[in-house]
């Protein structure tokens, strides 16, 4: 049981603060991913948790057990590296071996669990070569063999798939989760990439120049964001914003056009100016709505469509199910079915 | 192209070649042409050939005997197994002290440390031979003229320097996730330093043992002036003798020279692999 526990975990290099008091708690067994620009200091609370990093104030606990001040080799963590980070001069076996030798195991108990993991990730035919002879994604696999084979408590990757090709990293995505639920140990994993992240994470943490800007489930984090960075980070494409003010049961955009407040939006204050946010999928086209829409560029995706374009002064993304999209300098009515309040000054989400 | 064309610019290629290999090449030959020809022969010509081949020279070099208090010994056995301890023991010692420092430089950050490099590369602008009074005098103080652990001490020295500027560059194009990733498996910071960083550095730690080596098995000045017996000598202190005031045996320095540098060539040989990759880590990863 492994549940691992953030007390206020400060880092700071000189004067330059990395992380600010990150507070989190993430249940045994559950696939957190962190999330946020690169900067964000999303990589190093990873190497923090793992650490490699000392942490210049606050604790970290794995279920129960202090593990601020440990040695990564004492908190029964795994890692696998952006780089891989796999041993140059020794072959795939003994890449895989290594932490078991480590850990003193007995030579039958590391050649039976070498020889699982090779099976499982189906690299058997590799093991006697050397990580030069493997191809980016041959040496992913190894990398996750090396964590796997030793039966960590906690998992961590970061970035895993970033150098691997677009076709390769989805299928890898895959097989991180599938093996994440198999395993049943708790996962840490770092990216940039929000698709990773909302496919990948029972939590998800989203931080920003060192803070925990959001943490929760994936889709209540892409419907409820909690202030306006996680909602322009959240979300593909990214959310709308424009400037507007709520007058009686609707909010008036610049312009002067109205938008009326959809049911479940929360009541604020009339007479408020507010930053709404709407997303692209947020919105239908309607002979009866209100929004005038100019279209600029059309995007075909298949399955739908990006609308670039203005709403009044402001640039504007829409996003339609199917293959036919509308002309360019065309105007639609749009409807808004769902939209969200922010305060303009802290970008708090208004509820 | 066509099989002529073709053929023609190898022939153009291995011309070029063939001449800058001669180039290289001539002044050697002329030292073997030297070596292998008999005393009373006319002087060397322009082609590198000996004239009255013969092998007296490298037997007398090879098999020369000195009288060591009514015994006779082996001199120049004596005198090979000094350069070959020496450098030896130059190379070992030098590496050993530079590989720490290097990593510590490489690696971490601390007081002093910009400075400190300041320090050791100005260390690296003045000749040894400016020294060797001074040395000459410590090495008196401490009992250690005439042996070779005193020329080892003096020869460390100036090679350390040199092995941890090498040995830095080379620490440092490895990839810290390496080490990290020894650590999360299990590694303390020395094991994962020994079981990984070291064998990763293995060609640049080879091939900067090699130059120590060699720099302390060529070394003439100090070994001339801090070396009076010649039991006690190394080889490029024997070889000078050939050459005195009133008396030069250019053939039979020509010969000593030709074996001196055999143990050389031969560590060479068997390092060439390392050299390469050595020469030419740091450029690439992965």
């Amino acid at each position: 049981m492994v549940e691992i526990r953030l007390r206020a975990v400060s880092k700071r290099f000189g004067d330059t603060v990395v992380l600010d008091g990150i507070d989190a708690c993430f249940p045994d067994r559950s696939f957190v991913v962190l999330v946020g620009k690169s900067g964000c200091g999303k990589s190093t609370l990873l190497r923090c948790i793992a650490g490699l990093e000392e942490v210049t104030e606050g604790g970290i606990e794995f279920g129960g057990r202090d593990v601020t001040r440990l040695a990564p080799r004492d908190r029964d963590v795994a890692m696998v590296f952006q780089s891989y980070a796999l041993y140059p001069h020794m072959t795939v076996r003994r890449n895989l071996a290594f932490g078991l030798e480590l850990r003193k195991e007995k030579r039958a108990v590391i050649d039976a669990r070498v020889a699982e993991v090779a099976k499982l990730l189906e690299i058997e035919h590799l093991l006697d070569r050397h990580p030069r002879a493997l191809s980016g994604g041959q040496r992913q696999r190894v990398a996750m063999g090396r964590a796997i084979v030793r039966r960590p408590a906690v998992f961590m990757f970061d970035e895993p798939l970033s150098n691997l090709d677009p076709t390769l990293r989805n299928t890898v995505r895959v097989d991180i989760r599938r093996m994440h639920d198999d395993l049943g140990a708790t996962t840490i994993y770092v990216t940039h990439d929000q698709v990773e992240a909302m496919t990948l994470a029972d939590v998800l943490v989203v931080l920003d120049r060192g803070v925990v800007q959001q943490i929760g489930a994936p889709i209540d984090v892409y419907r409820n964001p909690a202030n306006r960075f996680v909602a322009g980070f959240v979300g593909s494409p990214a959310m709308n914003f424009l400037d507007g003010r709520v007058v009686d049961s609707t909010v008036e955009l610049a312009g002067g056009v109205r938008v009326p407040l959809p049911e479940g939006t929360p009541a604020v204050a009339a007479g408020k100016t507010v930053v709404v946010g709407i997303r692209p999928h947020d919105v239908r086209r309607d002979p009866d709505g209100t929004v005038a829409f100019v279209v600029e560029l059309v995007e075909t995706l298949g399955s739908h469509v990006h609308v670039h374009g203005r709403v009044g002064d402001a640039v504007f993304v829409a996003a339609f199910e199917g293959h036919t999209g509308p002309k360019r300098g065309e105007t639609l009515s749009l409807v808004v079915d769902r939209l969200h309040l922010f305060d303009p000054e802290t970008g708090v989400a208004l509820r | 192209m066509t099989p002529l064309r073709r053929w023609l610019q190898a022939f153009a290629v291995h011309g070029v070649l063939l001449v800058g290999v001669a180039f290289a090449l001539y002044p050697v030959l002329w030292v073997a042409a030297l070596a292998f020809s008999g005393s009373n022969a006319p002087e060397p010509r322009v082609l590198p050939w000996p004239s009255e081949p013969t092998l007296a020279h490298l037997t007398e070099v090879v098999g020369a005997t000195a009288d060591d208090g009514g015994e006779t010994i082996w001199i120049f056995g004596r005198q090979l197994l000094n350069s070959l301890v020496v450098g030896a023991a130059t190379a070992l010692v030098g590496v050993l002290i530079a590989i720490p420092t290097a990593y510590a430089l490489a690696r971490f950050e601390f007081l002093g440390k910009r400075r400190g490099m300041g320090v050791l590369l100005a260390t690296q602008m003045f000749p040894a031979v400016a020294s060797a009074i001074p040395l000459y005098l410590i090495l008196e103080s401490a009992g250690l003229l005439n042996t070779r652990t005193g020329l080892v001490l003096c020869y460390a020295s100036t090679a350390v320097p040199f092995a941890i500027f090498q040995l830095r560059a080379a620490f440092e194009a490895i990839p810290v996730d390496l080490e990290e990733a020894a650590m999360v498996d299990g590694a303390t910071r020395l094991g994962a330093f020994v079981r990984v960083v070291l064998p990763v550095a293995r060609p640049a730690i080879a091939v900067t043992s090699l130059f120590a080596f060699m720099s302390a098995y060529n070394e003439f000045i100090l070994a001339a002036t801090l070396l009076d017996d010649s039991k006690m000598f190394t080889l490029p202190v024997m070889l000078q003798r050939f050459v005195g005031e009133y008396d030069a045996r250019w053939e039979a320095f020509a010969a000593g020279a030709l074996v001196v540098s055999l143990p050389v060539m031969g560590l060479f040989y068997v390092a060439q692999r390392h050299l390469v990759e050595g020469l030419a880590s740091g450029g690439v990863k992965g």
